[in-house]
Order: structure tokens, then sequence, then C-alpha cells
């Protein structure tokens, strides 16, 4: 029998290093349905969670997956999906329902050429916009982007812990690029993992109300069976999760379910910066892209063009301020990503007319060679 | 309120009601209530843990059923109670899951999600309160609309023909099959409570009237309705599902139809997955 945390040293696909990270973040539910590139996941998961008295199940369809981790979650399981564009698509509804309820979760989309069946086998980065506003209403939604199949690990483990800090969904936004790579994984020892657990509530039951921002803006989240008889609905509700159909409730929930992330920012975001300091471009970039964008930057270096990287690890909520700060310093951004222009258009708005921005993008099947990235760095500025 | 605690109950289910909700959305003459209560008495009465009791519903009529029970409730997605249910109750199989909702909820948009809980036999009570409509909506077709029946969306009469939900259900492996009306309370409350204290799905049917928007359609009054449960009503005791069929003219079948035992879903996951 294995451990759940399997620490030492490991040549891991990405798929693999996603649910290895989740394991040791303590998930010990998995909904899922199969779809390719996101599948191994799943597969990793059956194989894994019985033995280290977890549970998986494989649903009906990516509707039933992300329903089911939204009912394991209240019964007191750390709880993850798997997926790729079209199960993705699938899923939205129910990760509204885990917007509105806030429900800790982590659902994985490992993107694939879209749109609808697209490129099955092929990668791209063309869900990021589905990511922030793939669901109807207006919410916020933290979505990380890791670059390889180490950083998947221990953005999972980040993203199981911005779940259950913050009581959301928490998106992790690879590609079947990164998915299917295998690296070199190395795995602490579980004392070295932190992992966070969601607040437990306190006080009387009877008076308990399950959607009561706590000083950081979250609720503790009680678990089903334990006597709070908690009522949770998605209609628009108050802090004792009673639905008011009213434009003052519909107000007041919002706040709460929006300010959690916003006011929070410097806890959730974070980007990397790589020789940016007397940069005259930034690259701006994330996930795959991030990584031909870096071999871009070192080549440009050596032919003396001062480029510099940005890399967003976390996408969503999205890094205004790092991008506005960088604008008043640099002369020109270049944003890098698998589609026509997702990122590109955040870049663009928070930069504003201080600087031009260029995009170097594709609509998926294959990374974005650094050569393409090269050719934009060597335009004059 | 000081002398809240000396007041007596109002209604003998006071104690599993959020009272602070009432009154309810549902109408008059609305067969929802009866088989709501129904559902509770059968929960008081099966002496079962109620801090483990859960109801899961979906969108509809019947899913704001879930906003008047106190107990750990669950008002999801359109279609989705199910699969919410399924994951809480392998998560924690301890508790006991009661999914309530409507026909169009669990059997349009929901019905994949039925046929593989009930093939899975997961282990929870699923209550579906069929009014022949989309209550709700204000009176559309539904899956179990009777063949000429006027809707709002079939104002010639219904071309389709309905589901016969207890066949279904028997095909798709449910281990506990059962059809009321909302006229046969003792019968359908003994049967709820049945399904609460076995493992297995159980699946219990209850027809029940919707005057204001089904019955004005279709001439007929809830009191109406309710007579012709009383006066087609046919109770046939373990009566094969193929032979179940809800005729208006010639007869309805009621009964407890089904109780098998079959391993349930966390049962043979246990058995077949785990090293113990």
């Amino acid at each position: 029998m294995k451990p759940a945390v399997l620490t030492g040293e490991h040549f891991f696909t990405g798929d693999v290093a996603c649910a290895e990270g989740a394991l040791a973040a303590g998930c010990r539910f998995f909904g899922g349905y199969p779809i390719t590139p996101a599948t191994e996941i799943a597969e990793h998961m059956s194989a894994r969670l019985p033995d280290i008295g977890g549970t998986f199940i494989q649903m009906e369809d990516e509707i039933a997956a992300m329903a089911s981790i939204l009912g394991a979650s209240w019964a007191g399981l750390k709880c993850m999906t798997a997926t790729s564009g079209p199960g993705f698509s699938l899923m939205m509804e129910n990760i509204g329902l885990g917007i509105c309820t806030e429900t800790p979760c982590v659902v994985v989309n490992v993107q694939r050429g879209g749109p609808s069946t697209g490129l099955p086998t092929q990668g791209a980065q063309s869900d990021m916009m589905q990511a922030r506003w793939g669901s109807h209403g207006h919410y916020e939604i933290i979505a990380l982007s890791p670059a390889s199949p180490q950083e998947i690990f221990y953005q999972t483990i980040t993203a199981f812990n911005l779940s259950e800090t913050y009581r959301l969904p928490v998106l992790i936004m690879t590609d079947e690029i990164v998915g299917h790579m295998s690296e070199r994984v190395s795995i602490p020892s579980a004392k070295d993992i932190k992992t966070v657990s969601r607040l437990a509530p306190k006080g009387r039951k009877d008076r308990f109300k399950p959607f009561e921002p706590g000083p950081n803006g979250v609720a503790p989240m009680p678990t089903v069976g334990q006597g709070y008889n908690v009522h949770v609905t998605g209609l628009t509700h108050d802090e004792k999760g009673y639905p008011v159909m009213s434009v003052e409730a519909q107000d007041e929930m919002m706040k709460r379910i929006t300010n959690k992330i916003t006011n929070n920012l410097d806890d959730i975001i974070q980007t990397q910066s790589y020789r940016l300091d007397d940069a005259d471009i930034a690259v701006i970039s994330y996930g795959v892209s991030a990584r031909t964008s870096l071999s871009a930057v070192d080549e440009a270096r050596k032919m003396g063009i001062k480029a510099g990287l940005l890399r967003l690890i976390t996408v969503w909520p999205f890094p205004e301020d790092q991008i506005r700060r960088l604008a008043n310093q640099v002369k020109k951004m270049v944003t890098v990503e698998i589609n026509l222009g997702q990122i590109f258009l955040e870049v663009q708005r928070c930069a504003g007319n201080k600087i031009p921005v260029a995009l170097v993008g594709h609509p998926g099947g294959t990374i974005i060679p650094p050569e393409s990235v090269i050719d934009v760095l060597k335009e004059p500025v | 309120m000081n002398e809240n605690h000396i007041k007596p109950p109002e209604h003998p289910l006071d104690d599993l009601l959020r009272t602070d909700r009432i009154p309810h959305i549902w109408c008059p003459g609305c067969g929802i209530g009866t088989a709501f209560s129904a559902c509770l008495t059968a929960m008081k009465t099966s002496e079962l843990d109620l801090k483990k009791m859960v109801m899961v519903s979906g969108i509809g009529c019947s899913g704001r059923a879930a906003g008047y029970v106190k107990l750990d409730s669950f008002h999801t997605t359109h279609g989705r109670s199910i699969p919410f249910a399924t994951g809480m109750k392998l998560a924690n199989p301890e508790l006991n899951l009661v999914v309530f909702s409507g026909d169009g909820d669990l059997f349009a948009i929901g019905g994949n999600h039925f046929i593989h809980a009930a093939r899975r036999n997961v282990d929870m009570t699923v209550v579906c309160v069929n009014n022949l409509n989309y209550g709700m909506t204000g009176g559309q077709v539904a899956a179990t609309t009777p063949h000429k029946a006027k809707t709002t969306t079939t104002p010639f009469g219904n071309p389709e023909s309905p589901f016969n939900l207890p066949l279904m259900a028997y095909a798709s492996g449910a281990t506990y099959i059962a059809r009321w009306t909302t006229l046969h309370i003792r019968d359908l409350t003994n049967s709820i409570e049945t399904a609460l204290k076995r493992n297995g799905f159980s699946f219990i049917e209850v027809l029940s009237p919707c005057p204001v928007n089904y019955g004005r359609r279709n001439k007929q009054s809830s009191y109406e309705m309710l007579k012709i449960y009383q006066d087609k009503g046919i109770i046939k005791n373990g009566a094969h599902p193929t032979e179940i069929d809800i005729d208006f003219d010639k007869g309805i079948i009621l009964g407890d139809f089904i109780d098998v035992d079959r391993p349930t879903c966390v049962e043979q996951y246990d058995k077949t997955c785990r090293l113990i």
C-alpha cells in the first residue's frame, strides 16, 4: 500500500503529477468522466484513492461529475474533478452552483484546441476567458496556470488550499502539453507540505449562519450530518442560506462572493518575474507558453535586446497591479498564449494607452515556438 | 416571542419544518405539500437519526421542498440532485440521502442521472412528485404528460407518449419501487418509511394534482383529480413493472412493486476496490 504522499524523486507526466498533488493536498474524493487529454488524472486517482481511504467514481457525464464533487465537499471531503474543453463546458452549470453556494473544490482543465470537439489530442490555451466568465452571472474565480509537471504538483496543492480558504471552486488551467510531458517531479515529505482545511464553525449550532463572513470575508463551513441543519441553495440567499428574492439580497450576496476574492488579492495572486529589472520589453505569458517565452527572453538578451518575462501563475483574478506597474517601467509588452488573444485583451486593458502591447498567439495544436516570440522581440520598440 | 419554549407546536411536524420559511410557495389544491408531509412523517416514524438525514432537491415546485425541511438540505441545479446526492453519499456512507423532486427535474433534464444512480444502486430514497407537467414555469409539457393532454407548449394536445417511471426505474436497476397518489397518504408514508430504512436505490412515484397549471387546461380540478385517483386507482402490490401503466380512463396501477436486495454502490466499491 502506497502512502498518500509519495515522497521521493519521480518521472511523472503533468497529469499524474496533478493527481499526486491533489492526494498530497488531502483530496479524498474524485468524481470524473474520461476525456482526452485529462483522462490520465482520473485513471491515476481511480488506482490511488481507494488505497488511502478515499473514493473515486466515474460519473455518467461531466455535469454529474461536477455535481458529485460539490455534494462530497459538503460531506466534508476535499474533492477534485478533471476535464478538458467539452467537459469544461458541461461543468459550467455546477461550477456556478459551487460559486453561489461557496463550496470548496478543485477543477482541472487540461486544455485542448477548440471550439467544439476541436483538437482532442493537441494543446491550446483557449479556454482562459471561459474560465473567467463561463458560468452565467457575475462572479470572481481563481484560476492557476502551472508550466511544468513539478509546478502542477505544487500548484494543485495551492489550488486546494485556496479553495478551502476562500470556499469556492478553484480552477487549474493547464494544457495538453504540460499534462502529457514527462519530467522530474520531487515530492517532499508529508510534514513539509503545507495544507489548509476549511474553517469549522464554532458556537451554537442553531444560531450558526453558514454564509456569514468571518474576518477574511469567508464564512466557516459546516459538514452535513453534524446537526447544523444547513440550507444551501443556488438561489440568491441571505447569510442563513435562505432564499431572498430582492435587489438588496442580491447585492449583499454578490458582495460576499466577490469581496472575499477582491479583498485578498495579495494572498491569492502569484506571479514570477524573470530579467525584468532593467527590461525595455516585458513578455507576459503563462502555462506552457511561459516556458517558450523564457528561452525567447534568454535568446533576445544574447542579441542585446533588454527583454524580461512576467509569468502569470495566477491568471484569475488577473494580476492587474503587477501589469500596471510594469507598464510604467517598460516600453512594450508582448503577450504569448496559444489562442488568438484572450489574456492579451486583459494586458492591453491594464497597460492602457501608455505602451504598445503585441500578441504572439496561434489558434492551437502545438506550442508557440521561441522563434515566433524572438521575431516580435526583435522588432524596433 | 420569549414564550416560544412553552408554546405547543402548531403542527405535529413543526420540529421538522423551517417554520420561519412558511408560507410555502405551493398553490391551493397542489399535491406537493401532501407528498412532502408524508415524507416528513416517514422520516419521523422511521426513528432513524435525523442528524444524518439529508434532503436534496433539484429545481421546480417540488424542488422547493429542501427549503422547508429542517434538516441539512440542498436545493441544487435543475436535474442534478441525484449526482449531487451520489457524491455526498459516497463521501460519507453514514448519511441517509433523500432526493425529493419533480418529474420534469428527475426524468427530463435529470433522466440520465436517475438511470445511472439506479444502475449503481446508490443507497438513497428518491421521491418523485409527478404532476404531469412543468408547474413552476406555468404548465409546459413534460416527459410524463399523457398523450393528447393540453399544456402551454402543446396547445393542440401532446403529440408524444409519456414515460412509465417505475418501469424505467426497474429497467435501470432500482431495488425498491412504489407508486402512490396524494390520496393514498398512509400507503405512501409507509412506502417512504420502508425506503428510508432499507439499503439501495429506492424510487417512489407520487401522482399529484396540479390544478393551477395542468388541471385547468385539462378540465381537472384538484377534487376531480383526487376522485380519479379514488375511482381509477387499482392497488396491485407486487405487480410487474411492465404491467403498471397509468391510464386515467381504464385504471392507474398503484402499489409496492419491487423490493429486492442487491449490493449497494458503496458496498461494491469497498469489496472490489479496497484492500481490506
